[in-house]
């Protein structure tokens, strides 16, 4: 098929055979827990519970248990809807972007992230949910046929786009997740051990064979899936960012706003990515798999995204000062140096400066500073959202509505409940599910195998001179 | 097993087979085969003979359900169908009735909103020459306090619940027996405007001879009646003429605030202070207040001076005057900062007799040296009228000493206190409240619990304003009458009744009104030539002015009636807002004699004490009063028009003071202050208030209520006991006070804590002069330049226009006539159902009013500084700030934000150009209240009608329920809500016309917030009617005065503002 170079560094390590690589994956799914994954699983367990309980006070008392005012309308709930939103970009943009462009060393990464972006998704839909006031009538949302007459959805309204956007944003990602999944989930029911890991995994791999039609329609399907999502990672975040920049608040009335947020999500994600697969690799020992070179990969593409996301920055200040209108430029000075100013420089010394450290290789090839630069990312990229959020909002036009938000326990409760929720999920995946997309990584052990061969000729070698 | 084969019978008529025995062999019952199976028999079904035990089976469900179902308990419905309808009273039909407030100080002649028997709304009457409509925050909470759960249920006797025969036979014995031994008896009123009721204390004096009367004002004028008293041998209140005076010089007097009147008041001022295209004449104000007062903010010149030294601007003003005029001048050490005195003076000698200088002092010698130059000016009969005077404040400062004097003697036997609460309010309360439980006899009228009614032996609870009958005279020879509007919620009997009662009298008070009316008042006139008819029409128009023109030409066009018709169903003829202008007839200008002797007045004045330490202003608020409507939640949560806050009285301090104390009040976060004056200190929180006289500081009182109920008790502190009495009369102003801070953090909760524009033009502005060169003077145009040159912003647009097929509903805001009291806040609130969410949720910022009143103060220049530290700059109030009134509800845009980003279509456009929101579609993602550019819209964060962390809320009570519109819904949790242009009314108006088969009239149909103002502030009306009055100033002020908050953005607002207009002397260094 595709010729790889021999000079080019090996995607996987470690001298793998196939057998290897079934045994390495599929051993997390078979065996029993470790101890580890029971400990990181009930912490996680336990801080959903009390983000549930931050969340039944927030739907059962009102949403005045949030810091919210008649001025800031929306603050930790959007600010943590976007930047889980944003989070999901990476998967989608390693499975299909990464996929027609036949970049093989996502082949490593792509389950996870594909994971980690539908569990972000669905993080970011209920603040969705938590955010409305009447949460229990959110389904008027959607434009569904009722008996009100000729009242229906508002299209005009990006919320609305929004709804679309991330619905059809969730079903695909699932829908491509789950197709992918399944010649892995008929290697693990082949070798389940005992009935029902055998009926279980027998019915979700849907009755694959491993047979030439079915990778045939397999490899058709995944590339359909993979033309759909690709569209997908620019609209979405594209109509997240509408959500703003439709409106007439300065700081969010923003024409740039849709390529900033297309470039800031996909920034966060592969930071988030970063985070978990580091994890990952040490926890289920999969370092083989996902080699220094993966991560190279993906802090180049932080650095190309960072670097997008800070030429945004500087030219909303550009535009703000060129346009000559008081509103906006207040917006922009208020930002930097008003009350938030902390906020505002967390986001610029998060996002723009510290990504500027992957120019250096030692960087950029180092477990920890990776580990650490990942997690600053993701802290930058929530206080981006929050100054464009907050900061525009508590000072707008009118100066007696000016006003300051401050978080209550529940604002950050609700925060944790979504942490408490995704990692309970992606555990519950890491440890039912292989992590590692075990017949991709076979693929490219095939097509850059010479590694695995190499022993067997020096040995061939050897028994010829004898 | 073997086959069984024996048999058995039932009996031998079986085995017999006999014919009887066989018919009924197959029934269980035989007895019971129902009659009219004989009938189906004949059909032979057949299904007879095995349906009974199915019958039964369906019978014993049938009762089991039945039985169950009846251990269901039905709801119960307080709905009773009337069996005789009242000919007057139509379900979901409002009833108005005239009446008339006359309490704590204030007075307006109102009309009474009732709907299914339950009053609902205060309006003002227009057809009072007096108040012309106006009301005041507190008159239109009125409506509230009779629906408080505190009041008091009945009479009570030592603390414990009596009849009414019981207390009355008690307080009647006592009375008696004190009367027999010739012990004082004390009935303490405050001002009474009644003249029948002053006829029944009168009786009742003559009933018992020992008792005398002793007046007793809050918030007193004695000092202005008692320098009346001396300049003109007869103690009064002159009756004031705003409208007449087109330079009015205030020293500390907050006329348009909380001064004698000040809803009749603001109707005067402000009817001088409109400008338009053919009429630019416009009075000034000067301002002389060491303080902050809403009369202060709306000056054209205003001066900060020290309150103790106002002796001696007064004094300046009269030697300026005096050199001008060729009088006498008077030697009294000049002023420190004698900043727009001469300008002042130059005014009034050029504009005599249509001057007016007045003075909130409650000093004699100062009102005397007023007198004497409103005298040298020839004001005394045209602006300070002396015919028809004023009965606003009779309280008699030295009588009440005296009369606390005896008491603490013990030489009182009986004393009643009647409207009055001196245990809280007077300064000595606390030594007055162990006197008062020692007497003999101790009586009080209070309708809820106060301070004094706990003091009291008994409390013989007054009815509500809104259940009683009663008469007002505010100024002499102008009358209206109280009429009741609901029968008593509680057995309370009217102070007035009760004293009858005690005197023995037989009538009751209704009646006795009613002979003092005929005696009294309808001889007065010659319109009406029955009493019946004279009452009757008297009662529907709620006034009777027979010295006013306006009067009778009203009274004589109107039908001669019979009957008791004293409602309607629509207010009665000539509501029409509009021309404002005193059209009634000035009381006749004949001076009394004036005679003062300025040699005693200016000795007093310059021996008065020197300020020392800080001088201390003890000032009513606007909201709160002298703190008698303390348990009055909506009062309670009224931000203050100047300081913005609500829930707490505190010391202001000048932005001086603040930088020397290191106090920096932010975002609502403040220290306590220590205040020490006379030995007594309090604590309380520190507010910087640009303009403050560096060497004073104020403290609203009426605040700190120990007795009060729920919603007002403990907020904030009492400082009424540092009133000073030391001079014979009740001081308001003390000096000596020390201030010092303490460490300790506070939180006083504000609506607004950014005080300054920013630069932004959402307020535009213009002097007078500027206007007159060029009327559109101020007015910002925002031009955007393109290609073919510069273009407005408003001719770009997305939008496709809406059609405005039938009527255009809008509004126009004259900034220059918002005085700011904040009387449409409270009327707002009242008519939208608008819930109250306590001092927490409004440090929350989350406060549900509808409309605000935002106040802005000017900045120091800041176009020296660079970019960056210019916002800075802009957010620091001058020191000496000109201060700008802005009221903003929702802007009804015709290109609104709000509407576009609903995902659920819940707020909408509607066809006559009405933003609407509808709550019950409304899922609550806020999207709309951020995307508002003026951020009017509000959020429902909880249940305010359920959650029980609100029950301060009025709607969270069976009583409190009552006072809400039934015409607005009550807003659930978690939908948004804001102005619907009272879109109620607008439906009622337009049905009312179409009933009629015509078109709405111009003024028929009023917002709530317009109908309240005392200025007139707000016009509403429909902008497709040509007549209209809103279409008449779309026109003539089109690119004048008339502009749109934040145009550029073109959201095209219904609502919009007739420029600021400021009067500046022309020579003024300001």
């Amino acid at each position: 098929m595709q010729v790889t170079s021999p000079v080019r560094e090996p995607l996987v390590t470690g001298g793998k055979t196939l057998h290897d690589v079934t045994n390495d994956i599929a051993r997390h799914v078979e065996g029993k827990p470790t101890r580890l994954w029971y400990i990181s699983f009930i912490i996680s367990v336990i801080v959903m519970s009390y983000g549930i309980y931050c969340l039944y006070n927030t739907w059962w008392v009102g949403l005045g248990v949030w810091g919210l005012n008649k001025t800031v309308g929306w603050a930790w709930d959007i600010t943590n809807f976007v930047w889980w939103v944003g989070i999901g970009h990476a998967g989608t943009l390693i499975s299909a972007v990464l996929l027609l462009f036949r970049q093989k060393w996502r082949a490593s990464i792509n389950r996870a992230a594909e994971a980690m972006t539908i569990f972000a998704v669905l993080c970011a839909a209920s603040f969705i949910m938590m955010h409305a006031g009447r949460a229990w009538l959110a389904y008027w949302c959607l434009p569904l046929g009722n008996t009100y007459g000729t009242l229906w959805v508002n299209f005009n309204s990006p919320l609305v786009w929004d709804v679309f956007a991330i619905s059809t944003y969730l079903t695909v990602s699932v829908v491509f997740w789950y197709i992918g999944l399944i010649p892995d989930l008929a290697t693990i029911r082949d070798r389940a051990q005992n009935s029902i890991s055998r009926f279980v995994y027998g019915t979700l791999a849907f009755g694959w064979n491993g047979g030439a039609k079915d990778w045939s329609r397999y490899e058709a399907v995944s590339l359909v899936l993979a033309g759909l999502s690709t569209p997908l990672v620019l609209s979405v975040h594209t109509i997240v960012s509408m959500d703003f920049a439709t409106s007439v608040i300065p700081g969010w009335h923003t024409t740039i706003f849709p390529p900033y947020f297309v470039a800031g999500a996909i920034f966060s994600g592969f930071a988030m990515v970063l985070t978990l697969m580091l994890v990952t690799r040490v926890t289920f020992k999969l370092q083989d798999y996902i080699t220094m070179g993966h991560i190279e990969s993906m802090n180049k593409i932080i650095l190309l995204t960072g670097s997008i996301v800070g030429v945004a920055y500087i030219t909303e200040f550009f535009i703000a000062a060129y346009s000559g209108v008081d509103y906006e430029s207040y917006c922009f000075i208020n930002r930097a140096f008003g009350p938030y100013w902390w906020a505002y420089w967390s986001m610029m010394s998060c996002n723009v400066i510290s990504p500027q450290l992957f120019w250096f290789k030692k960087i950029r090839t180092s477990i920890t500073a990776t580990f650490i630069l990942s997690i600053i990312v993701n802290i930058g990229m929530w206080f981006e959202r929050f100054v464009i959020i907050v900061t525009s909002l508590h000072r707008d036009y009118l100066p007696s509505s000016w006003a300051m938000f401050h978080p209550t326990r529940f604002d950050i409760g609700d925060y944790i409940f979504s942490f408490g929720f995704f990692f309970t999920l992606f555990f519950l995946f890491a440890k039912y599910l292989p992590v590692i997309n075990m017949f991709e990584i076979k693929m490219i052990l095939k097509s850059s195998g010479d590694k695995k061969s190499k022993p067997a000729d020096v040995h061939a070698a050897k028994t010829t001179t004898v | 097993m073997s086959e069984n084969s024996k048999r058995y019978w039932r009996s031998t008529q079986e085995l017999t087979n006999e014919t009887g025995f066989v018919r009924n062999a197959n029934e269980e019952f035989p007895g019971l085969s129902n009659p009219s199976h004989a009938n189906n028999e004949a059909k032979g079904s057949g299904m007879e003979l095995s349906s009974h035990r199915r019958d039964f089976l369906k019978v014993m469900g049938f009762s089991i359900a039945a039985a169950s179902l009846a251990a269901c308990e039905a709801p119960v419905k307080k709905a009773i169908p009337l069996l005789n309808k009242p000919e007057e009273y139509e379900p979901g039909v409002a009833n108005w009735y005239a009446s008339t407030y006359a309490e704590d100080g204030e007075y307006a002649s109102i009309l009474v909103k009732t709907r299914e028997g339950r009053p609902i709304k205060i309006e003002g009457n227009t057809l009072s020459s007096i108040t012309k409509g106006g009301t005041s925050t507190r008159i239109q909470a009125s409506v509230l306090s009779l629906y408080d759960t505190e009041r008091f249920r009945g009479p009570r006797a030592a603390g414990k619940n009596v009849q009414w025969a019981q207390a009355d036979d008690e307080i009647a014995a006592k009375l008696k027996e004190i009367s027999a031994s010739n012990g004082a008896i004390r009935i303490v009123t405050g001002s009474l405007l009644s003249p029948a009721s002053k006829q029944v204390i009168a009786d009742f004096k003559a009933a018992y001879p020992s008792a005398q009367h002793v007046t007793y004002d809050t918030n007193s004028a004695f000092g202005l009646t008692k320098a009346c008293k001396i300049a003109f041998g007869e103690s009064f209140v002159p009756g004031y003429r705003f409208d007449k005076a087109n330079i009015v010089v205030s020293f500390g007097a907050d006329f348009l605030g909380t001064w004698i009147s000040p809803a009749e008041f603001s109707k005067q001022w402000v009817s001088g202070r409109k400008v338009n295209k053919h009429n630019s004449n416009m009075s000034r104000l000067y301002s002389f207040e060491g303080t902050m007062s809403l009369t202060s903010a709306n000056a054209d010149h205003r001066n900060a001076i020290r309150p103790t030294e106002e002796g001696q601007y007064v004094a300046a003003l009269y030697n300026a005057v005096a050199k001008l005029t060729g009088a006498a001048t008077i030697s009294v050490a000049a002023p420190a900062n004698a900043k727009f005195i001469d300008e002042a003076a130059a005014d009034l000698v050029h504009h005599k007799g249509t001057g007016l200088v007045v003075s909130g002092s409650n000093d004699f010698n100062i009102q005397l040296l007023v007198l004497a130059i409103n005298n040298l000016v020839g004001n005394i009969g045209t602006t300070v009228g002396t015919e028809a005077t004023s009965n606003m404040k009779q309280g008699d400062d030295e009588a009440m000493s005296a009369f606390v004097k005896e008491l603490g003697a013990g030489s009182v036997s009986a004393a009643i206190f009647w409207g009055v609460n001196p245990v809280y309010d007077y300064p000595q309360g606390a030594a007055l409240k162990g006197a008062i439980s020692k007497l003999p006899l101790s009586v009080s009228f209070a309708d809820r619990p106060d301070e004094t009614a706990e003091a009291c032996q008994f409390v013989c609870p007054d009815n509500h304003y809104l259940e009683s009958w009663n008469d007002a005279e505010p100024l002499k020879g102008y009358y209206s009458l109280t009429q009741p509007v609901i029968s008593p919620l509680f057995k309370t009997r009217q102070a007035q009744d009760s004293l009858l009662k005690w005197s023995s009298a037989k009538a009751d008070f209704y009646t006795y009104l009613q002979e003092y009316w005929k005696a009294h008042m309808y001889p007065q006139q010659k319109v009406r030539d029955n009493f019946r008819d004279f009452w009757t029409y008297s009662l529907h128009d709620g006034i009777f002015e027979p010295k006013n023109a306006d009067w009778r030409t009203h009274a004589a066009a109107a039908p001669a009636v019979t009957g008791h018709e004293a409602d309607s169903h629509t207010e009665p003829s000539g509501l029409v807002h509009g021309e404002t202008a005193a059209k009634s007839e000035a009381p006749a200008s004949s001076a009394k004699g004036f005679s003062v002797d300025l040699g005693s007045v200016t000795s007093a004045i310059s021996s008065s004490a020197k300020g020392s330490g800080f001088d201390l202003v003890l000032y009513e608020s606007v909201g709160m009063g002298s703190g008698r409507s303390a348990n009055n939640p909506w009062l309670q949560e009224f931000p203050d028009p100047i300081s913005r806050s609500c829930w707490e009285n505190f010391v202001s301090i000048s932005m001086t003071t603040a930088k020397e104390l290191g106090v920096v009040v932010d975002e609502g976060d403040t220290f306590l202050l220590n205040v020490t004056y006379n030995g007594v200190s309090m604590k309380l929180p520190a507010l910087v208030q640009p303009g403050q006289n560096k060497n004073t500081i104020s403290i609203a009182v009426g605040y700190g209520r120990s007795v009060a109920g729920k919603a007002g008790v403990n907020v904030g502190k009492n400082v009424f006991p540092w009133i000073s009495t030391a001079n014979g009369y009740a001081s308001n102003l003390v000096t000596g006070v020390k201030l010092e801070k303490t460490g300790e953090e506070y939180k006083v909760a504000h609506v607004q804590t950014h005080h300054t524009i920013m630069g932004r033009d959402i307020i535009q502005e213009a002097t007078l002069s500027d206007y007159k060169k060029d009327p559109s003077a101020g007015h910002v145009s925002h031009l955007i330049s393109t290609p073919e040159g510069p273009k407005k912003a408003t001719d770009f647009s997305l939008w496709n226009r809406h059609e405005r097929p039938n009527h255009a509903w809008g509004m126009s805001i004259d900034l220059n006539a918002c005085t700011g009291c904040g009387a449409c806040v409270i009327s707002c609130q009242a008519e939208n159902n608008i819930p109250v969410v306590g001092k927490q949720e409004v440090l929350n910022r989350r406060e549900m009013h509808w409309i605000r009143i935002d106040r802005y103060y000017s900045t120091n220049d800041v176009s020296a500084l660079g970019v960056l530290d210019r916002p800075g700059a802009l957010e620091i109030p001058s020191d000496d700030p000109e201060v700008v009134f802005q009221p903003l509800m929702c802007q009804h845009c015709n290109n609104a934000p709000c509407e576009t980003v609903c995902p659920v279509a819940a707020t909408t456009h509607s066809t006559e150009g009405l933003n609407q929101m509808t709550y019950n579609r409304c899922v609550g993602t806020r999207y709309c209240a951020n995307n508002c550019p003026y951020k009017v819209r509000r959020f429902n964060w909880f249940s305010y009608p359920d959650n029980k962390d609100f029950a301060i809320n009025p709607a969270q009570t069976d009583l409190g329920r009552m006072v809400l519109n039934p015409d607005v819904t009550v807003r659930a949790r978690g939908v948004i809500e804001k102005c619907s242009m009272c879109v109620q009314r607008i439906q009622d108006g337009k049905l009312t016309a179409k009933r009629d088969n015509r078109r709405p009239k111009d003024g028929e149909i009023e917002t709530a917030c317009s109908q309240s103002c005392p200025a007139d502030a707000i016009v509403f009306g429909d902008m497709n009617d040509p007549e209209s009055r809103i279409a008449g100033i779309m026109e003539t002020e089109y690119e004048m005065r008339s502009y749109r908050v934040l145009e550029e953005i073109n959201t095209n607002p219904s609502v919009s503002y007739l420029t600021k207009i400021r009067n500046k002397a022309e020579k003024a260094h300001a």
